[in-house]
């Protein structure tokens, strides 16, 4: 398998939200192919007959009843807010000017 | 006065009963000894003097009020800056959650509070819990109380020194893959990371949501076993916690017993890539365990050469998508919110300044990893060897009662040594990791020092998933016979701080 290019690894930063400068694109890059490079051998151990395992525990979905209990009051909900207004988070403008 | 922050927790919850000292007495000797050696150790992040003696003055009133007290009430524990703990501070280590005072308490920590466990205060971890050494938190490396200049393990480092420095006589720690195990290796102190879904993992910071396993450090087997059994049970705020009654760790810790007990040495976990001191001492264990009356046989897991970079798949992948949360949004840290940028590069800012260096590879690793047209070979492939590894386990626990190896390839490294070596460090984990993908449970405990270098060295022990009992009954006898031949222990050679 051929390794992450710079422009890949500058795209990934962008879909994690990561705001990297090129500097330390470069090395990013640079670790990131010899990472993937050493983990890409997965693909060659188990054949098509091996299921996939996502979870040590056999899952089953755990539901609660449907009842009114106790929460966060707002304040405490805003306690660790980085900026409120009106007893609601605060944040940056969501839509891009045209 | 006995000297108390020498005392195991058994000792000092019989010194509490007996009332030859009270919980107050006992914290403030554990807080003085943090302020002694702190500043060198650096195994803590937060210490509240206050708040803690509130809680052991609490707890002497309660006793004194002729209240049923549990067998750790007033004995004190460090707990690791990855549990939340209501109104304290819990950074995980990183800048992001630095002024973040969690509104709720973890479940472990209201299990502690109903045991009546005084903590102290909350450990230092790589940051979000990625490493093996402690240096990638953001807020400075912790030491080994054993040489100042090398690492503690990690990512609980912080946990394992605060032991070993004789800060505390308990700690919590969490293992997604060996981070209670390793730091407990180097640190010449016992840990366990319990089966998955033994331990609640409701208000643990998750890393790996699939691996993450809170569990209890301490510098005896016994004690570990009490700790275990404070922390474990059924949790419905947790969907996988495991809803069945929890085995006597305690007892089996106190069987010493090991007639008919089948052990098996895994081939693949103890050969090449391991220091001589650290296999010499390994080896010497195994001829103690056949003289203890143990059936020791070798057994191969084949799949667990490829555990390694099936974990730095699985891992990255189920971080990125759990660290995608913080956004500067909510709570933590918010950067570049100077009303010209908009939310997408408030939070691509925020996160850049907000993670560190191997916060930043691991997001990045697991966003390449689930992208479409490379999900199958990397993700898919990975989930595949964690079958393979169960299978592996699973045949090797039709003949053995529980495997050894041992826990890390190498005694403690010098601070610095690998921190821009993602793959040298990864390595650390080599014989952890297996359990952590598998489920099931495993324990770590010293065995010596190594004789080239004089640092400790830890064995591991594997047990089945719901086999947390036979770590103890295994680790309790090995530590019995360790002990009796030393004449003291392992922590008595350290050297003075």
């Amino acid at each position: 398998m051929s390794g992450i290019t710079r422009a890949e690894v500058a795209h990934l930063a962008k879909l994690a939200r990561l705001t990297i400068d090129d500097e330390h694109l470069d090395h990013y890059a640079e670790q990131l192919n010899v990472i993937i490079e050493s983990v890409a051998r997965v693909s060659e151990v188990a054949g098509d007959d091996v299921p996939a395992t996502s979870h040590p525990l056999p899952l089953i979905n755990v539901m609660r009843a449907d009842v009114q209990r106790p929460g966060l009051t707002n304040a405490e909900a805003l306690s660790n807010a980085p900026a409120q207004e009106q007893g609601r988070f605060r944040v940056p403008r969501i839509l891009d000017e045209e | 006065m006995t000297d108390l922050i020498k005392q195991t927790a058994r000792q000092l919850s019989d010194l509490l009963r007996a009332g030859d000292v009270s919980a107050h007495e006992v914290a403030v000797a554990h807080l003085d000894r943090i302020a002694a050696v702190d500043e060198r150790v650096h195994a803590f992040l937060h210490v509240d003097r206050e708040y803690t003696l509130a809680r052991a003055d609490q707890v002497d009133a309660k006793r004194a009020s002729g209240a049923a007290m549990g067998v750790l009430a007033g004995v004190p524990l460090a707990l690791k800056d990855v549990l939340a703990m209501k109104g304290q501070p819990t950074t995980c280590g990183s800048r992001m959650l630095e002024h973040w005072r969690p509104p709720y308490n973890a479940t472990v920590v209201e299990r502690l509070h109903a045991a009546d466990v005084v903590i102290l205060g909350k450990t230092n971890m790589d940051e979000f819990a990625m490493g093996s050494s402690t240096e990638f938190s953001a807020y400075g490396p912790t030491h080994n109380p054993w040489d100042l200049d090398r690492i503690p393990g990690g990512s609980g480092g912080g946990s394992a020194a605060s032991l070993a420095a004789f800060e505390a006589p308990l700690a919590i720690g969490t293992d997604t893959g060996g981070s209670i195990r390793q730091p407990a290796a180097v640190t010449g102190t016992v840990g366990v990371k319990p089966t998955y879904g033994a331990v609640s993992r409701y208000g643990l910071v998750a890393l790996a949501s699939s691996l993450d396993q809170a569990g209890p450090c301490a510098r005896t087997v016994e004690d570990t076993a009490l700790l275990h059994m404070a922390i474990a049970g059924y949790d419905p705020k947790d969907s996988t916690s495991i809803n069945q009654p929890v085995a006597d760790m305690v007892a089996a810790a106190q069987r010493r017993d090991l007639r008919g007990m089948r052990i098996g040495l895994v081939k693949e976990l103890s050969g090449q890539g391991f220091q001589a001191g650290v296999r010499q001492r390994f080896e010497e264990a195994v001829a103690l365990y056949t003289s203890l009356g143990a059936d020791v046989v070798e057994v191969s897991c084949p799949s667990f050469d490829y555990a390694l970079a099936a974990y730095y798949l699985i891992l990255p992948s189920e971080a990125s998508s759990n660290l995608a949360k913080f956004d500067g949004m909510r709570y933590g840290l918010r950067s570049g919110d100077d009303g010209e940028h908009s939310v997408e590069q408030v939070m691509g800012l925020t996160r850049a300044a907000g993670f560190g260096p191997e916060v930043i590879r691991r997001i990045m690793i697991g966003t390449y990893a689930l992208s479409s047209g490379y999900y199958d070979a990397y993700y898919g492939s990975a989930q595949k060897v964690r079958t393979l590894i169960q299978r592996d386990f699973n045949a090797a626990f039709t003949t053995c009662d529980v495997l050894i190896s041992p826990t890390a390839p190498t005694t403690a490294f010098k601070i610095g040594e690998k921190l821009d070596d993602p793959l040298a460090m990864y390595l650390n984990d080599i014989a952890t990791i297996p359990v952590n993908l598998a489920g099931n449970c495993g324990m770590s405990l010293p065995i010596g020092l190594a004789p080239e270098d004089g640092l400790p060295v830890g064995l591991q022990i594997i047990a089945p998933i719901n086999g947390d009992d036979r770590l103890y009954q295994a680790g309790g006898a090995l530590e019995a016979a360790l002990h009796a031949q030393w004449g003291h222990h392992i922590l008595e050679e350290a050297p003075a701080l």
